[in-house]
């Protein structure tokens, strides 16, 4: 069944669960550092180590950042609220149980808007809460990293009691043959708000922004629910809406022939756009949970609570609303920019001096160009705000002209230097001496007696084959507008 | 002099006036522990040289001048529950057996700063689970009075040490008795304080929400030395209290309890004890009258529920804490070769690591938490635990301190309990409310029954005053005038 057929059959049913992984210096529990990519088990103590007799301490950083995130997810924040012990053996959960929050979250009951083509779905959050990460298990010898066939395997904690946050949506209804758009509008919203709070890194192919996504269907909408399943391993923007959209497709296909849903988790694999079975629910674990007795409750009080409203910073939609008004942009140029990421990258460079329309032209063109040969992200393409607006600068005061600029932008990613570094190290210098370019203009003209004599009769069009030769001439290094100025100038035509 | 019969706080001060080294000191008693502990054994470790260093770091920290810790030279023996770092750490367990934690308790930094000699690792009842030390993985521990009987436990062979005279000083750990009723059954004093008042950071847990470490001594005052030495907040630890340690030095020296409200609990002084423990309780009681105290009866209606509670509580807690040990990272590994999966090799490892008891306490807590029994009880336990600390709230308002048996009975014969649970449970029926409610409790000897065997009293106070227990049990203490010993 295709995926409009799908979506014309049944009614899918959203739930989203993202974990973040705070960008606080320390862990959630203990002091070590969270830095990413550090040797395994460079990082660890005997509180993250689970050692026996060592006890945790909450961070406080990472109780702010989470009152941060439900304040901006609109939610309540539980003035008193508990950690849980979430029970189960896994062999990279060094204590065997998760601290973890349970009935008592920080965060409840909020929502976030989204748009998708033009039409706002506001997402309900049913909690944030605070948990603890588990550490990473490596499988050694087999052919495919899997714990299936490997010869053995390695345990690495120094991921383990890295401060998440779980963000659980309420049941996502009413999204139709949009699901799959508005489960990635979802999470491309709330990285940006994560990362307009500045509280974690919410990079999801290092796994500090993670995805799981519930789908079910239904009849119809007024149909109670059907039974879900779980998609796990959901590591990129684009993997979100195809496996929402594979999901659904799969799930219709087995109702459509008269099966029924298994409630599972499920694996989504990137390489070939399917997701497979994991552990089916009937199998799953009690996970006995109780209020941690290792630590205090949280109480967060009303003015600490008050106070960190007062830090949140502009939620992004009405940030772009603003931008967009300020730039002059049409809604279809600031969503150009929206999608190719470059909102922070113009803003910067229009701080750093340049006009709105120079910035856009150049990130979303020759830059934007770039980044999608190379695969490259804008921001990591090796060029920065500043850097463009300098070019920018240089082409308003006449000193370079675009073609050199593409040059400059070359020296740049070259590691050849700033702009006006480059500009000095390959001699771009725009030539607009009227004595230099006089000797040019006029060899143009005795090579091209035709098109000369076109122009001196009237077609003044044609100049620009004249224009093109001195350019040519001048290895593109000189004032095409002066050119053409001189040119007309010799030849004795006014336009 | 006999260095093994002369209280902690004497040996600190001969030290310090340097009348004798603490090298002597220290191989006096690791003499002695040579000497009797093949009979007892009340040490799972004795660390030989790292006790005569630690005793020639302190006399020559006196010979340069240096100012001396509260405790510099005086041994120390510690339960094998506390962390202590370089020197094995079992929990009595053979999960354990062979760790050495790269961290030091900070209970056992507190007695490194404070110049004590670390001179072993106790026995006790594996991961505390018991009240006869016969859990041990490692045998029991034996009472000195007569090693035919049980010294208590789960802190027995702490309790041994100091009634052996092996160590001046001990530490044990206390979840619902385990200092309190060895400390009776061996004719010493022993002491749980505050829940919160001594960090619990580095002792490995039982039951984190009940645990308390405490000092045993000879008598009421080195106790005490000991108490302040261990206590005080801990950032490391979330429960632990951040207010000053209570003045029990201070309280130890007084001992006026001249006006003091002594509270009888109705529900802990009749049926179930024994009755020389009924009379030498009133007795103490007389004493305490005659020295000014103010006898009056409380009425603790929730106690009886103590016990119940306690066993929901305990074992889920336990389940929890006790899930680490799964031969991953350190400890015991078993079946792990090459083929097995690991949830075989976890598996095998603690059906081959953990006795009996804990695997029956495991097992109780997992069931006790599972999904649709975790309301009626866990949830309902907890709501017990609530009555009785506003029991204790109530007759904390018509008296200082409470008083009660220590324990039902004197140290009973090896093996009598051991087939028989409820009835070895019952021996923490008096010790139990106190951990429940958080509140601190002291057992000192007040007697001996016909067979001569110690009897403990138990004293009671309201959180963080502890040192009201030293006011009562040094009062007690003298007026009682013990002097037996085994």
């Amino acid at each position: 069944m295709t995926f409009e057929q799908a979506v014309e059959k049944f009614d899918p049913v959203l739930g989203l669960e993202v974990h973040v992984e705070l960008n606080t210096e320390t862990k959630m529990f203990c002091g070590c550092p969270t830095t990413f990519g550090g040797d395994p088990n460079s990082q660890v103590c005997p509180v993250c180590l689970g050692l026996p007799g060592s006890l945790p301490v909450v961070n406080a950083k990472a109780v702010e950042s989470a009152i941060r995130i439900g304040l901006a997810l609109n939610c309540s924040i539980a003035p008193w609220s508990r950690f849980a012990r979430k029970n189960y053996f896994y062999p990279d959960m060094p204590k065997n149980y998760q601290i973890s929050q349970y009935d008592e979250p920080i965060a409840v009951n909020g929502y976030l808007d989204v748009e998708v083509d033009g039409q706002t779905y506001r997402i309900g959050i049913e909690r944030a809460h605070m948990e603890e990460d588990t550490g990473k298990s490596l499988h050694m010898g087999g052919a495919t990293g899997r714990i299936h066939g490997a010869d053995y395997s390695l345990v690495d904690y120094n991921r383990a009691g890295i401060p998440l946050i779980e963000i659980v949506t309420k049941p996502i209804t009413g999204t139709g043959a949009k699901a799959p758009e508005v489960a990635r509008a979802y999470v491309t919203a709330l990285r940006d708000l994560l990362r307009a709070l500045q509280v974690s890194d919410v990079r999801m192919e290092q796994g500090s922004l993670r995805c799981d996504a519930n789908v079910s269907l239904r009849p119809s909408p007024d149909a109670q629910f059907g039974t879900r399943t779980e998609t796990k391993n959901v590591n990129s923007l684009r993997s979100v809406e195809r496996a929402v959209r594979y999901e659904i497709e799969r799930q219709a296909d087995v109702l459509d022939g008269g099966g029924v849903i298994v409630q599972e988790t499920r694996h989504w694999h990137e390489d070939t756009g399917k997701t497979t079975s994991g552990r089916t629910k009937e199998e799953a674990e009690d996970y006995r949970y109780f209020p941690e007795p290792d630590l205090a409750p949280v109480a967060a009080s009303a003015e600490w609570v008050d106070q960190l409203r007062t830090t949140l910073p502009e939620p992004p939609a009405q940030r772009r609303a603003r931008l967009q008004q300020d730039w002059g942009f049409t809604d279809l140029e600031m969503r150009d920019v929206v999608n190719a990421e470059a909102v922070e990258l113009i803003e910067e460079t229009i701080a750093a001096g340049a006009t709105a329309g120079g910035a856009k032209k150049w990130w979303l063109g020759e830059l934007a160009r770039r980044s999608n040969d190379s695969g490259v992200a804008l921001a990591d393409l090796g060029i920065d705000p500043d850097g463009v607006a300098r070019i920018e600068t240089l082409i308003a005061e006449g000193s370079l002209n675009d073609k050199m600029a593409r040059q400059v932008i070359d020296g740049i990613l070259a590691g050849e230097g700033t702009a006006d570094e480059v500009v000095a190290s390959r001699g771009l210098v725009v030539v607009s001496d009227d004595g230099a370019l006089t000797v040019a203009v006029q060899e143009a003209i005795s090579a091209n007696p035709d098109v000369a004599d076109k122009v001196r009769g009237g077609k003044v069009a044609a100049v620009g084959a004249l224009v093109g030769a001195v350019m040519k001439a001048t290895r593109g290094q000189a004032d095409a507008g002066r050119v053409r100025e001189l040119l007309l100038e010799t030849l004795g035509v006014q336009e | 002099m006999t260095f093994t019969s002369t209280p902690a706080v004497d040996l600190a001060a001969g030290i310090a006036a340097g009348d004798y080294s603490a090298r002597e000191v220290a191989t006096a008693f690791l003499d002695r522990i040579a000497e009797t502990d093949g009979e007892l054994n009340a040490f799972l470790a004795v660390d030989t040289p790292g006790a005569l260093a630690a005793a020639d770091a302190v006399d020559a920290a006196r010979a340069s001048g240096e100012t001396l810790g509260p405790l510099a030279g005086v041994p120390v023996a510690v339960k094998d529950v506390i962390a202590t770092e370089g020197l094995v750490t079992t929990c009595g367990s053979r999960i354990l057996e062979g760790w050495i934690p790269p961290y030091d308790a900070t209970v056992t930094a507190h007695l490194r700063a404070a110049g004590a000699v670390i001179i072993g690792k106790t026995n006790m009842d594996e991961f505390a689970m018991g009240s006869s030390t016969e859990n041990s993985a490692y045998g029991p521990a034996r009472n000195p009075w007569n090693t035919d009987l049980i010294p208590g436990g789960s802190s027995g062979g702490s309790a041994v040490a100091v009634a052996a005279r092996q160590a001046p000083l001990s530490i044990g750990t206390d979840t619902g008795g385990s200092i309190r009723q060895p400390a009776a059954m061996t004719g010493v004093v022993g002491v749980k304080p505050t829940y919160g008042g001594v960090s619990r950071y580095g002792l490995v847990a039982l039951a984190s929400s009940l645990d308390q470490a405490g000092p045993f001594a000879a008598t009421v005052a080195d106790a005490a030395a000991l108490h302040a030495v261990m206590a005080g907040h801990d950032p490391k630890d979330s429960t632990s209290i951040d207010a000053p340690v209570p003045p029990v030095v201070a309280a130890a020296a007084n001992g006026d309890v001249s006006g003091m409200r002594i509270g009888v609990v109705k529900q802990l002084t009749g049926e179930g004890f024994q009755r020389e423990v009924r009379e030498h309780f009133q007795k103490s009681l007389d004493l305490l009258a005659d020295a000014g105290a103010q006898i009056v009866e409380v009425s603790c209606p929730h106690f009886e529920y103590a016990l119940a509670a306690y066993y929901l509580i305990l074992p889920s807690e336990c389940s929890s804490n006790l899930a680490k040990f799964d031969a991953i990272r350190y400890g015991l590994r078993v079946g792990d070769d090459g083929e097995r999966s690991v949830e075989q090799v976890m598996a095998m490892t603690r059906e081959a690591g953990f006795g009996p008891e804990v695997k029956r306490r495991i097992m109780l807590g997992t069931y006790a938490l599972s999904s649709g029994y975790y309301d009626a009880y866990y949830g309902q336990a907890q709501k017990v635990r609530t009555l009785i600390a506003r029991d204790f709230a109530q007759a904390f308002e018509v008296a200082d301190v409470l008083a009660t048996p220590t324990a039902p009975t004197t140290a009973f014969p090896i093996g009598e309990k051991v087939d028989d649970p409820l009835s070895m449970y019952l021996q923490d029926i008096a010790t139990i409310p106190a951990n429940l409610a958080g509140v601190p409790g002291m057992s000192l000897p007040v007697g001996l029954d016909d067979k001569g065997l110690p009897i403990g009293l138990q004293f009671m106070a309201p959180a963080m005053a502890d040192d009201r227990l030293y006011t009562a049990g040094a009062a007690l203490e003298a007026a009682v005038g013990w002097e037996a010993r085994p």
